[in-house]
Formats: structure tokens, sequence, C-alpha cells
């Protein structure tokens, strides 16, 4: 049975705090130039993980066109969900009217929680047990004030609704690589995520993208050039270039899909972004390639071919590249109280 | 509506001065306002028959239910009955409604009505949260919207609708602070100009803090008996000409048109039959100025002025004392302060005093007849009430 | 200010969540929120629950400055009338936009936000705002 792509939906916030914002604060340059990231996306006060999926979730809606009702496994991936114990899909769904009769869960594994939701769904819809099944990745990602993350965790949500038909893009085969590699985590209870340091590089990043990614090539029997765009999870914009790189790819069949630049590092949703833009612009027949990368660490990679279908579906919600457009900046002291660091502030 | 079987005069009234009563609770504050007005009507507490008080969050001010029974006991007037009413910022206009039915009805020969509230004992979040219970909590307040929020939100749509200027809403403020000079139980003694409101901060765009009518501590108390057996107790009873209440949508957003309140129109209406007169016959009135913007809509829909030239009226100084029509003698809620469970009664007791010609230097000279405009929320509850010197039909 | 039980705000999630009010299919007014008797045809009427497409009209706004409790974070937001392009109105905060850009008639579309937060161990309450239609 085909499983592929019925809609998606990305959803950016839109306020935006300059590296250099970042920077003056710190007095110290680094964190910019190792990260290449000039700008990231900061959610308003009054959204988090769940407001974003939501907002996500309907632009997926629009462009597939199905009923609600009709999604059967809605999956929220994120390392941000605004309850330790209560789940976000609930909200998710219940915000987009597909409950009572679907399953949810809330998904994390670092940064790649959505890409791994996306397999769980493909699975349900090619047992023949649900007819549709959403997979977002959705976070607000936290950066200790001062640490290098700072400068590149940043906000942003993308859904996918998955089924076999009607598909604008179908995913020709999925693979995963896992190892228990403790490059980067989060202890119950704290606030702030730690990292190794680079440790975060050649161990994590680059074995798990690199591994998932040749496994797929060697499992598909294709290669390099058979790809028209290619979309890595984006940390920086150091690492994807260099992954790319390392594995032969044109530096052309990346760029579309790599906004750290300029949005920062959106976790869960960092390389479903980066395929929602590549759909904003895919002709039918081009082939893409997606690697996920979450830390602890694992990456999913998929093969995906968009259809006839996706000109016609993809101007019925906004575009990835008018999100990235309408912006407003914000100096360290509002993303201060909008990221909620002002210790014993007004709540 | 049937006319009441026996007309309705007050013989006393009692009044706390309004403001920041520290050391004073609410008890403190009624038992004040009660004792007056029981020596204004030179009567003994055991005259009372009825106790109607009115409060409106005493709950969420001072965590006190029961403000009846809490009233009866202060003023040593067990074991009298006693009834709390509530109707937001109109709760004591309505008290007083209650009490005249009781007094029509033949029920009972003397009443004590009136209201009180300690809005200070709690912090100013709280309070805000308090007077949003007014509004639509569950569609309105649920939101953010806090009560200056409101009227902010009539006030933009009658600029829009009528052209009415910031400067007309600054008038209204200077105008009712000028007149609580003269009252010495008014909260403000304290003259403010043009610049003075424009550079007092935004709560609620357009409305600046000088709109708006401050926090306070207050009570006032009302004695009233059959018109019948009035002079009995003085010279000068003061007659109720007409007690008349409307009701409209808790929520604003449910009403067709915010420029308005239709139970202003409603209850106005009703009071003017009842006393058998029109807005011309009116010698001055107590406004319900929760909001500089609400005393210009008001104004209007009580027929003062044309619909929209509420702006205009108060620019060519109409309202003022030695004006067509002065409103809000007393300094208005404004600036004479607006502890909102006992701000209904405290304009009766306005009234009294202008009708009786001892209001000072704030007298409206020759007043037969005045007019006390109390609201509820945003128009939810209105109150009319119309006091004479004279008693009108026999 | 004491929060209320969970089924307070549980019982309106459906509600605030989705803009979901009622229409009488036989006068075709709609609601916000839901009425289960239509005012004007009463027992003739039929009542249905009505998802709002969300997109509306400014009636009237203003900018709270002064915030009550739980939403002291937030100032200055602003706080609209909404005219529903079905009919009805709501209240509702308008985001997105900076309060010198908000106009009587600016059409907007309703998105999904948190309304506030309980406190640091209580609910997150959701629902629905405005922004400006892009």
């Amino acid at each position: 049975m085909a499983v592929g792509i019925v809609g998606y939906g990305a959803y950016i916030p839109r306020w935006r705090i300059k590296s250099s914002s970042i920077a003056e604060v710190w007095g110290s340059d680094q964190g910019r130039t190792n990260s290449l990231v000039d700008e990231k996306a900061v959610s308003s006060l009054d959204e988090d993980a769940a407001t974003m999926a939501v907002e996500a979730g309907k632009s997926a809606l629009l462009r597939a066109g199905i009923n609600p009702k009709d999604i059967g496994a809605l999956y929220v991936g994120s390392e941000s969900h605004p309850y330790v114990v209560k789940s976000t899909s609930s909200i998710v769904a219940e915000a987009l009217d597909a409950t009572p009769d679907l399953t949810a869960a809330d998904l994390e594994f670092a940064c790649k929680a959505g890409t791994a939701g996306m397999q769980m769904a493909m699975g349900l819809i090619e047992s023949g047990r649900i007819k549709y099944g959403m997979a977002i990745g959705s976070d607000t990602a936290q950066g200790r004030p001062g640490d290098e993350l700072e400068y590149t965790a940043a906000s942003g949500a993308a859904s996918y609704i998955l089924g076999s038909r009607g598909l604008i893009a179908k995913i020709n085969d999925t693979c995963s690589y896992t190892t228990d590699t403790p490059d980067f985590w989060r202890r119950e209870g704290e606030e702030f995520p730690r990292h190794g340091g680079r440790f975060t590089g050649e161990p994590a990043y680059f074995t798990h993208v690199l591994a998932a990614t040749r496994a797929l090539l060697e499992k598909t029997g294709t290669t390099v050039e058979d790809y028209d765009y290619f979309v890595f999870h984006q940390p920086n914009a150091k690492f994807p270039l260099k992954a790319a790189k390392t594995l032969g790819i044109p530096a052309g069949k990346i760029m579309q899909g790599l906004l750290v630049s300029q949005i920062g590092n959106t976790y869960s949703a960092a390389s479903l972004l980066g395929l929602a833009a590549v759909l904003d612009v895919a002709r039918p027949g081009e082939n893409i390639l997606l690697t996920s990368f979450g830390s602890g660490a694992g990456s999913d990679s998929f093969s995906i071919t968009a259809t006839d279908l996706i000109t016609k579906k993809r101007r019925l919600a906004p575009f990835v590249k008018n999100m990235i457009a309408v912006k407003e900046y914000i100096g360290y002291a509002h993303y201060i109280k909008f990221r909620r660091k002002l210790k014993g502030a007004m709540r | 509506m049937n006319s009441p079987r026996r007309d309705v005069a007050i013989i006393g009234v009692g009044i706390t001065k309004y403001g920041e009563h520290w050391n004073q609770g609410l008890k403190h504050l009624i038992t004040e306002a009660g004792v007056r007005a029981i020596k204004d009507a030179r009567i003994s507490g055991s005259d009372i028959e009825l106790i109607v008080g009115g409060s409106m969050s005493s709950g969420m001010f001072v965590g006190q239910e029961h403000t009846g029974a809490l009233f009866a006991d202060y003023m040593g007037l067990n074991p009298k009955p006693a009834i709390r009413t509530e109707a937001a910022c109109a709760s004591s206009s309505v008290a007083l409604r209650v009490g005249c039915m009781a007094i029509a009805s033949g029920m009972h020969d003397c009443v004590a009505v009136g209201g009180a509230e300690k809005m200070t004992d709690v912090y100013g979040s709280q309070a805000t949260t308090a007077l949003a219970g007014a509004m639509d909590r569950d569609n309105e307040a649920y939101f953010g919207l806090t009560f200056p929020g409101v009227y902010a939100m009539m006030a933009k749509r009658h600029m829009h609708q009528y052209g009415t200027t910031r400067e007309q809403l600054s008038l209204v403020a200077i105008k009712n602070h000028d007149n609580a000079m003269h009252n010495p139980c008014a909260q403000y003694h304290r003259k403010i100009g043009l610049e003075d409101v424009l550079k007092s901060p935004l709560v609620a765009d357009p409305l600046r803090l000088l709109d708006c009518s401050p926090i306070a501590d207050g009570a006032a108390c009302i004695i009233i008996v059959p018109a019948d057996q009035a002079k009995k107790y003085t010279d000068t009873p003061i007659y109720i000409r007409a007690s008349a209440q409307s009701s409209d949508t808790l929520g604003l957003y449910m009403r067709k048109d915010i420029t308005t309140i239709s139970a202003n129109i409603h209850a106005a209406r009703l009071a003017f039959q009842m006393a058998n007169m029109k807005p011309a016959d009116i010698d001055l009135a107590e406004v319900h100025d929760c909001f500089t913007i609400n005393e210009i809509i008001s104004c209007e829909d009580l027929g003062f002025c044309k619909k929209g030239a509420g702006g205009k009226t108060v620019e060519e100084g109409e309202t003022q004392i030695g004006g067509r029509i002065p409103v809000n003698t007393s300094g208005g809620l404004k600036a004479k302060g607006h502890p909102v469970g006992a701000t209904g009664a405290g304009q009766i007791v306005e009234l009294v005093e202008q009708l009786r010609g001892d209001a000072g230097k704030r007298q409206v000279s020759g007043a037969e007849t005045g007019l006390a405009h109390n609201v509820g929320g945003s128009g939810s509850t209105v109150a009319i009430h119309i006091l004479s010197r004279n008693r009108g039909r026999a | 200010m004491e929060e209320k039980a969970v089924s307070f705000y549980w019982r309106g999630f459906k509600e605030r969540y989705g803009l979901v009010g009622s229409k009488c299919e036989l006068c075709s007014r709609h609601f916000f929120p839901g009425r289960v008797i239509c005012p004007e045809c009463r027992r003739k009427g039929k009542m249905h629950e009505h998802r709002f497409s969300g997109k509306g009209k400014v009636y009237s706004y203003t900018v709270i400055r002064t915030p009550p409790t739980g939403f002291e974070i937030y100032i200055p937001y602003v706080v609209a009338i909404v005219d529903l392009e079905e009919g009805a109105r709501v209240v509702s905060q308008l985001v997105d936009v900076k309060p010198e850009e908000v106009s009587i008639g600016m059409p907007v579309e309703a998105c999904f936000r948190k309304i506030r937060e309980q406190n640091q161990s209580g609910l997150v309450l959701y629902g629905f705002k405005f922004r400006p239609l892009k």
C-alpha cells in the first residue's frame, strides 16, 4: 500500500532575536560564529508547543482537505511539552476537532520526536488500522542564558498528515539508526538542558545522520544523484552542510531546506520545517531525502517523491518562506521576558 | 408596571467620607453611616422595621458574605430582618428600590436602606478581578478584559461613531473634581486640569487613570417611610417620585450598539412615566460616571442631550453647576469616590442634601427635583430614582 | 484570585478551543457562546452546534495596561470585540499586532493561544485569540 503525505503545515512565530543582540549581552561572538545562525524565531508569551502544533495542524488540514474526525492517530513530538504529565496531543486533537475517536500520544526523542511520529503513523496506515495519521514536531526550545545554545534554541512547529490516498508526496521508504549516545539531555525538574560540547558533533550528529542516510540509500537502491533535495536536521548551519559534503551532496540540493540561519534550531520541528520549505517548491516527480537527528541519539531517514497534486494543494496554506519573512525583532530584555527567564516576575 | 400603593419619602440620610479608611472595616463604615441617618431622621433605631443593604463583592473584598445580617448586627438592630442586595455597582440603588417596594406594599412603615463597600483591603489586581465579576466572567473577564476595558471599548466606539474627543472625556473629570472641592465627604479635594488628565497613565486605551473612578471605602444610609407619615418626622421630607430599574445582557459584546446603554433608555422611560415628568423637569442629576465616557453616554440616554452630543454638552458647560442641567454636583463617582456597594445610596444622599438646600457651596439654587442614575456592570443593571421636594400627585 | 475546580475550565474547552457556538436552523442566527434555545424562535427553533470560521472584523478594542490577576505578565495587551462573519460577536485578545496598528473594522482571524496559566503548578488555559488577517 502506498503511504505518504496528504497535507503539511508549518508555523513559525512572529518574533526574532538577532544573534548579535545575544552576543552583545554576553560579550562574545563565539556562539554566533560557531552556529552561523543570524537570528532565531521566538514564541510569544502566550505560545507554547501545544499552540504552535495546533497552528501547524490547521494548515496541514487546509492542504489535506480532509475531515479532522478521520484522523485516527495524532502524535506530538517535542522536548518542550507544556506539561511534564498531561498530554499535549489531546489538547491539539481537541483544538483541531479530531476528538474523540483517535489514538494520541506525546513523543520525546529530542529533535527527532516529530519524525518518529511519522513512522508510527505510517505503520498504522500501512496495516490498515487508520485512515489518516497526524505527526507534529513542535518546540519552544530553551537555552540556558549565556550558553552557546542560546544562539540557536528556537521556536516553531510542523505538522504532517499521512495517509494512503490523495497523496501530495509519496513516502517511498524509511529507516532509522539508534544508539545510546548522551550528547544532550535534560533531567526531570531541570529548567535547561546540558550538552556534551564538541561531543555533540562526531559521535552524535554525524554518526547517526550519516548512518541513517547511507542505510536508506542502500535499502532503496538509490544514490545521491537520484534526489533533488536533501533535508537534514539543523542544530546549526555548519553540521548539515558538513554532512552533505561528506555524502558528496552538492550544496545546491540542501539550501532550500536549510532554514536554521534565519530561524534557529526549532528542535523537533527543525527537519520537518525544512521538508515543508522543500514541499513549498518541489515539482511533481522530484525526490527528497529527509534525515532527522535526535540527541540521545538517533536518526530517521525518509525517501519522498512529490506527486502531481502538490502544486495545487500547497497553495492552500501559508508558505514557509512567507512565515520567515513576517517578523518583528525583539531585544534581549524582551526575549528574557518572553522566554520567562525573569526570576520572580509577575506571572 | 402598576403604580405603588403608597408613596415613599426620605426622612433621613447618612454617609461616611469616601476614601481610604485604613483603620475602618466594613462594619465600622456601615455603622457610621447608619447612625448618622438615624440621627438625621430623628428616629430611634427601634423604629426601623427592615434593613436592606447593598454590597457588590464583600466576599472578594473582605471575605465576608451575609452582609445583611452584618448590617443589622452592627447597627444594633437585631432582631429586625435584613436583606442584602447585589447588582454590582448598582447594589444600593437596588436596595433603595427594594425598600420602596416594602413601604409601597404596606408591609413596612420604616426601612433603612443603603450600602457599603470596603475595597482597600485587597491589592490592585485583586480589586480589578473582583470588579470584573460585574461583567460576563466566562466570556469577557476570562480573556483578560477588565472593567475599565469594557468602558474603554464603549469610548473607542463612541469616538468612532460620534467624533467624541479625548478633551471632552477630560472635561467630565475636570468638572467633577471641581464639584468635589465643595463636598466634605468626597475622596478628592484636588482640582485637575486638561494636562493632568493627559499626563495620567493609560489604564485601558483611550481611558487614563483620571478618567476612572477610584477604589474607595465608604457607606451610605437612607431612612424611608410612607409619604403620608413623613411630616411626622421632618418638615422637609424628600419624595421618591420614581424608582425604576431595567436589565440588559450581562456581556457588553452581546449588544447591538455599545455607544448606548439600552437599560438606561428603558429605565429612564419608566422613571419619567412614573414621576409624570420629562428630562427638562430635572434640576440636577447624579449620573453614574464610573468612567468619564459613561457620563457622556448616559446623559444622552437619559435625554439630557441628543444622542452623540454628550461630549459637546460637557464642553459647553451645560452640565456644570449653574448650567442647564448640573450633573454630579457631588463630584460624581470620579471625584467623590466609588465604594461600589455604597455608590447608589450615596447619590441619593447628595440629591437629598441639594433638595433640602443644604449643599453649601455646591448648591444648585432653587433645586426642586433631582435624578439619580446608577449602573451595574456595563449597563446590565440600571436603576433610576427621581426625587423631589414636591409630593406630586396626592 | 482563588482558582476554581478543574470542571469549571474543562467544560469550556470545546467552545474556547474551536470557537464553537450554535446556529438556529430556522432563523439562521448564530450565537456565541452557544445556546440551547433560540431567543427568537424559542421552541420552534432548531439549534445546532456551529464551528465559526474564525474570520471577522474589529468592532471595538482597547489596550489593557492594568491587568486582573493572572494576566500581569501579558500587559500591554489588546482586547477587542470581534464581529464574526457569521454574525455573532465575541470578546477576545488580538495578538501579533502592535496596539497602535489596531483599528475599528480591521479584518482578523482566529488563532489558538494560551489565555493564561494558573500558576507554576496549575493548568494552562488555552483558547482562541485573533490576529490580523494575512
